[in-house]
C-alpha cells in the first residue's frame, strides 16, 4: 500500500483546458469519485454557472493571465478514499513510538500528564472546534465565556490582575512579555537568564532582534540564576529581566530575591516564565511581585503531539492592559441587561491599529485554552494539588534513587526542584538514552546539544508514573553497570 | 445566562481521582516550605457531570460549520472532514514527545516532510518550512527573511516594506514586529494594486512587497507579473499572503507569477478546524535562494530515514516556536491534501471560485458592489445603499443574519470599502446553501426598507441579544470575582 502510493507520486495526468465539448470541462474525474468534500453536483454546478452569466468556469477566471495558469496537474499523489486514507495512516501511524509504548521521562517544557477522558470529549464538539475567533459575540458565547473563564483559572493561578485569551506557546509568550516591557518603559536592554529553556532563548532573539534590542544574559550557579551576577547586571537601561521558575533544569528559583534585583530598578520589569501545574504548591508569582507572568501551558489537559499545539499563557497587572498582546475577552451586558461576554480592548490589536498595534497574534491557541479549562475544572482546588505533589514526590524519589547509583550524581544536589532534574552519568546522556531505549525507556533529554556537559541527562516525572516504573527506571541503570 | 464555572464550585466535589500517593514524602521535606503556596488556588471543584453539563450547554450557544453556512471573508470557514479528526486523535501521534529519539518518530516524520514537499508543489515554491503557529507568525517569519536576506546581501539601507491599503491588519504589524517602516501602496478604481503610485514609492530602500492574490476585495491581482518586475528592480522580495491560496490551488503557481516567499493558512486552505481561535498553522515557502534562512529545524531524509535538519543553522532566522509547531494540525492537512490530492485540490479553488460568484450573482441587484468584476473565492458587498435610504449598517444586517441562522460575513473590512461586508462561502457549501443565504441578505434588504427598526434592534433570536461592546471597555472585567 505505502510503496504503491508513493510511487504514484509522479503520476501526472495531462488535461486540455480548451476542451470544449464539454461545458463544465474542469472535472475530469465526476464526483464521487474525488473525496473532496464537495456537494455540487455538476448538474447543480451548471445552473449555478448560468446564472452568474458565464458558459463555463474558464470565464470566470479571464483575469488571470493565460501563462500563469497551470497547464497540467500538481504532482502530488492520486487521491484517496477514506478506506485508502485510513489504511495509510494506520500504517504511518505504527512507525511511531509513543509514550504508552515506551514509558517517559521526557520534558524540557513538555509533559506527559494525565488528561481525563472528559476533556477530548469537550473538546471534540464540532461548536467548539469548528467555530471561529469570537466576532460576532451574539453567536459566540460558548467560546467568549471558556475564554473568559479561562483567563480568570490563570490570573488565580498567578495570582496577577489580567490574563489574555492565550499566544502561540510558552517561548513566544515570553517573547511578547519582553516586547511589551519595552513599550511600558522604552528601555533596550533585557536580562535573562541563562537557567531559561534554550529554545525560548532562540524564539526570544528572533522576536527582539529587529528592534534592536539588546540581550544580556545571566549566568548559572548551582543550577539557578546567579543573583549576584544578576546585580552586576542590573542597569538603568535594563527593561525587563526574565527568569523562569522551575527553570529549564528543573530547580525552583529563589524569586523572592531575584526580585528585590530586578525592582532595584524601578522601571525594570519582572517577567517570569512558569510551569502552570506548578502553581498547585509553590508560591503564586504576584506573591514576588512579578509584572508579567507567562508560561506554557500544554500540562494542563493538552496531549504532546510531538511539541505542538502548545499554548502560552500571559498575564499582568490589570493596568497595563492596554499594552498587552493578544486577545482579551471581557464581561458585559447585552441591551436587555444580560450577562455577556465579547472581545474587548481591540484598539490594542492589528486589525484595528495595523503596524502600531502592540502584537501581530491574530489566530492564537484557544481550543487548547478550552482543553487547560475543562482540566483544571474536573481536577479542583485539590485535584491540582494532588497532580503537582505526586510529581514532585515521584520526581524526588527518582532522584534519590539515581543518586545511589554507582557513578551517577545529582548535578545540582543541594537546589529544591519540582518535577524535573538533571543527571551527571558515568558515560554520555546519548548512550544512555540508547540503552534505556532497548529496555523500552525514554530515559531523559540528553542536555549535550543545549551547551550543557555531555554526560547531563534531564529527567522529567509526572504523576502518571507508578512506583514501579520508577523502581524500574532505577534497576535498569545500575544494571548497565557503567563503573 | 450560564452561570460561570466558579460558581457552580461545591466544597469536595471532584471531577477525577489519581492513585494513592506512593511514595507518599512530605511536601515540605523535599521542597522547602518556603518556596510552598500557602492557600490554595480556588480552582472551581465539580463532578464529572456538573462539568459536562456546563460545557455542552455552553457550547450550544456558538454559531459552527455544522450549523450553517459561516461566510467570513477571508477565514475560509470551510468543512473540517470528520476523517481527520479521528485520525489525528490515534495514540501515537497524540503521545509523542517532541525530543524523542528520531527513530521513535519516523511515521510523523514521513508525514512532515511529505506535507513540506507538497506545500513546495502546490505553491511552485522550493523549500518549506512548517514551524509557524499561525498566519500572522508565518508572516512575521517571512518578514524576518527578508530581513536575513537583507543584511547577508549588506542591504543595511532597506528599511520598508510597501503593502496595499486593502492588507490584512497582520501585515503592517507583522512588519513592523521586524522592524520595518510600513508604506501604503493606493489601489486603484479596479480594485487593484495601483501601478503609478507603485512606481513613486518603490525605491532603493524597498525592502519588499506584501501582496494578497487574489486580494481582501476577492480580485486577482493581474498586474502581478509588472509588480514583481518593479519590486525585483530594486532587489526587493515578493511577500505573498497566503490568506487567499484556495482561490488559486492547482490553477496557478505562486512561485511562477513573481513571489519569492509566502505563508500557507493550513487552518483556512487545507480544512482544519479553526478551534474558536486557533490553534491554526502557518508554514513559509521559499524560493531556493531564501533557503538558508529558514527557521531550524527542517524536516530531512537520508539513507536511514527521516530527521531533524538543522543544516543551515549558521545562516538561518533561528526558531519561532518552542519545537517544531502545531504538528497535530499539520497532521490534518497532509491527510486533506492527500485524500483530494491534485485533482482534488483543483476541484476546490474552482468550486469555491464558482460558490463565490454565483452568490454575487444571486444578492448584486439588492447590495452594492464596489467592484463588480467576476471574483475568485471571495467579493465585497457593501450596505451603503441601505446606510443612505434607510440609516441601516453594515452591523445592523450583520447581527440580524445572526436572526436567520447563518453566522455573518466579515464586516467594514478592507478598510477601502465604506460598509464593506467581505462574504466568502467556501467551496464546501452546496447550492441549496448558497440560495439560503441569499434569501436571507435579499429579505434583509427589504426588512431595510419596510422596518429598518427592527435591524437596529436585531438580534433578537440569539442566545444574548446585542452586546454592549463599549461598557466591555469602560467597565473592565476580564475575569470572575472569586470568593474565598
Amino acid at each position: 500500500m505505502l510503496s504503491c502510493k508513493w510511487a504514484a507520486k509522479n503520476f501526472r495526468i495531462d488535461i486540455n483546458y480548451n476542451t470544449k465539448k464539454v461545458r463544465y470541462n474542469i472535472l475530469l474525474i465526476a464526483n464521487g469519485e474525488i473525496m473532496s468534500y464537495i456537494p455540487n453536483t455538476d448538474a447543480e454546478r451548471n445552473q449555478m454557472l448560468e446564472k452568474i452569466g458565464v458558459h463555463s468556469f474558464e470565464e470566470l477566471i479571464q483575469v488571470i493571465p493565460r501563462k500563469f495558469r497551470l497547464q497540467e496537474l500538481l504532482n502530488l499523489s492520486p487521491p484517496l478514499s477514506e478506506l485508502e486514507l485510513t489504511q495509510l495512516v494506520n500504517a504511518l501511524a505504527s512507525k511511531n513510538i509513543d509514550t504508552q509504548k515506551f514509558i517517559s521521562f521526557l520534558g524540557a517544557g513538555v509533559y506527559d500528564h494525565f488528561i481525563p477522558a472528559a476533556v477530548d470529549t469537550i473538546v471534540s464538539r464540532p461548536e467548539f472546534y469548528t467555530a471561529y475567533t469570537p466576532y460576532q459575540a451574539e453567536v459566540s458565547q460558548g467560546t467568549l465565556q471558556y475564554i473568559y473563564e479561562y483567563q480568570t483559572l490563570i490570573c488565580e493561578l498567578t495570582g496577577m490582575g489580567i490574563s489574555n485569551a492565550s499566544m502561540y506557546d510558552g517561548a513566544t509568550a515570553v517573547a511578547e512579555a519582553i516586547l511589551m516591557a519595552v513599550r511600558k518603559n522604552h528601555l533596550k536592554k533585557a536580562i535573562i537568564s541563562s537557567a531559561i529553556h534554550p529554545e525560548f532563548i532562540k524564539v526570544i532573539q528572533s522576536y527582539t532582534e529587529g528592534i534592536g534590542l539588546e540581550l544580556v544574559f545571566c549566568d548559572i550557579k548551582y543550577g539557578r540564576t546567579d543573583i549576584a551576577n544578576l546585580a552586576d547586571k542590573m542597569d538603568e537601561n535594563v527593561s525587563s529581566v526574565v527568569i523562569q521558575t522551575p527553570n529549564f533544569l528543573g530547580n525552583i528559583e529563589a524569586m523572592n530575591e531575584l526580585e528585590k534585583v530586578v525592582h532595584s530598578n524601578p522601571k525594570t520589569l519582572f517577567i517570569a516564565s512558569v510551569d502552570p501545574v506548578s502553581l498547585g504548591i509553590l508560591k503564586p508569582p504576584s506573591s514576588y511581585h512579578a509584572d508579567i507572568v507567562t508560561g506554557e501551558g500544554q500540562a494542563l489537559g493538552n496531549n504532546m503531539y510531538m511539541g505542538g499545539p502548545l499554548f502560552g499563557f500571559f498575564a499582568t497587572h490589570k493596568d497595563m492592559a492596554r499594552l498587552m498582546p493578544g486577545r482579551i475577552v471581557g464581561a458585559t451586558v447585552d441591551v436587555e441587561g444580560n450577562r455577556a461576554y465579547t472581545l474587548t480592548l481591540q484598539a490594542r490589536e492589528q486589525h484595528i491599529r495595523r503596524e502600531k498595534a502592540t502584537s501581530n497574534i491574530c489566530s492564537n491557541e484557544s481550543l487548547c485554552t478550552l482543553a487547560a479549562t475543562v482540566y483544571l475544572s474536573l481536577l479542583g482546588k485539590d485535584g491540582l494539588i494532588e497532580v503537582a505533589t505526586q510529581s514532585a514526590q515521584k520526581a524526588h524519589f527518582l532522584a534519590n534513587e539515581i543518586a545511589s547509583i554507582p557513578g551517577f550524581s545529582l548535578c545540582y544536589p543541594e537546589t529544591p526542584f519540582f518535577k524535573e532534574f538533571a543527571i551527571h552519568c558515568p558515560v554520555s546522556a546519548q548512550k544512555v538514552i540508547q540503552d534505556m531505549l532497548n529496555k523500552h525507556i525514554f530515559a531523559g533529554v540528553d542536555l549535550k546539544s543545549y551547551g550543557y556537559d555531555e554526560n547531563t541527562l534531564l529527567i522529567a516525572v509526572t504523576e502518571k508514573r507508578t512506583r514501579a516504573e520508577l523502581e524500574n527506571y532505577a534497576t535498569a541503570l545500575r544494571e548497565m553497570n557503567y563503573e | 445566562m450560564s452561570k460561570t464555572i466558579f460558581e457552580l464550585s461545591v466544597p469536595g466535589r471532584k471531577g477525577i481521582t489519581l492513585p494513592p500517593r506512593d511514595p507518599d514524602i512530605p511536601l515540605n521535606e523535599i521542597i522547602p516550605q518556603e518556596l510552598l503556596r500557602e492557600k490554595p488556588a480556588r480552582i472551581p471543584e465539580l463532578s464529572e457531570i456538573d462539568v459536562m453539563r456546563h460545557f455542552i450547554p455552553l457550547s450550544q450557544k456558538n454559531h459552527c460549520i455544522e450549523k450553517g453556512l459561516y461566510p467570513l471573508g477571508s477565514c475560509t470557514m470551510k468543512y473540517n472532514p470528520k476523517l481527520h479528526e479521528s485520525l489525528v486523535r490515534y495514540p501515537s501521534f497524540q503521545n509523542l514527545h517532541p525530543l524523542q529519539p528520531e527513530s521513535t518518530l519516523q511515521g510523523t516524520l514521513q508525514i512532515l516532510y511529505e506535507l513540506q514537499n507538497d506545500l513546495a508543489e502546490i505553491s511552485g515554491l522550493d523549500k518549506v518550512s512548517l514551524q509557524p503557529a499561525a498566519g500572522a507568525q508565518g508572516e512575521f517569519t517571512g518578514i524576518r527573511i527578508i530581513f536575513a536576506y537583507h543584511r547577508a546581501k549588506g542591504n543595511t539601507h532597506k528599511n520598508k516594506i510597501i503593502i496595499p491599503d486593502s492588507a490584512h491588519g497582520t501585515n503592517p504589524a507583522s512588519c513592523a514586529l521586524v522592524g520595518y517602516e510600513v508604506v501604503e501602496l493606493k489601489s486603484d478604481s479596479r480594485g487593484r494594486c495601483d501601478l503609478a503610485h507603485l512606481k513613486s514609492i518603490v525605491n532603493e530602500n524597498t525592502a519588499g512587497f506584501m501582496l494578497t492574490n487574489p486580494n481582501t476585495l476577492g480580485l486577482f491581482e493581474d498586474q502581478i507579473e509588472e509588480i514583481a518586475s518593479i519590486i525585483h528592480s530594486v532587489d526587493g522580495l515578493m511577500y505573498l499572503d497566503g490568506a487567499n491560496l484556495n482561490a488559486l490551488m492547482g490553477l496557478v503557481k505562486p512561485g511562477e507569477i513573481g513571489f519569492d516567499l509566502m505563508h500557507f493558512n493550513l487552518h483556512k486552505t487545507f480544512a482544519t478546524p479553526h478551534g474558536g481561535g486557533g490553534p491554526g498553522s502557518g508554514p513559509v515557502g521559499v524560493i531556493a535562494k531564501l533557503a538558508p534562512f529558514l527557521p531550524v529545524p527542517l524536516i530531512g531524509k537520508n539513507e536511514d530515514g527521516y530527521f531533524f535538519d538543522y543544516s543551515h543553522k549558521q545562516s538561518s532566522i533561528g526558531k519561532v516556536h518552542t519545537f517544531y509547531g502545531n504538528v497535530a494540525v499539520m497532521l490534518r492537512a497532509y491527510f486533506y491534501i492527500i485524500t483530494l490530492g491534485a485533482e482534488g485540490l483543483r476541484q476546490v479553488a474552482e468550486n469555491a471560485i464558482i460558490n463565490a460568484n454565483y452568490l454575487m450573482a444571486l444578492i448584486k441587484d439588492y447590495y452594492h458592489i464596489q467592484y463588480p468584476d467576476h471574483c475568485m473565492h471571495e467579493f465585497v458587498a457593501d450596505s451603503t445603499w441601505q446606510k443612505k435610504e434607510y440609516g441601516v449598517s453594515t452591523l445592523d444586517i450583520a447581527k440580524r443574519l445572526l436572526d436567520k441562522g447563518f453566522h455573518a460575513p466579515t464586516v467594514y473590512f478592507p478598510l477601502i470599502v465604506p460598509e464593506a461586508m467581505m462574504i466568502e462561502p467556501t467551496e464546501t457549501e452546496s447550492k441549496d446553501s448558497l440560495d439560503a443565504f441569499a434569501s436571507a441578505m435579499i429579505e434583509i434588504a427589504q426588512e431595510c426598507k419596510e422596518n429598518p427598526e427592527l435591524l437596529h434592534s436585531a438580534p433578537l433570536t440569539t442566545p444574548v441579544r446585542r452586546v454592549d461592546d463599549v461598557r466591555a471597555v469602560k467597565m473592565l472585567d476580564t475575569s470572575f470575582p472569586l470568593e474565598d
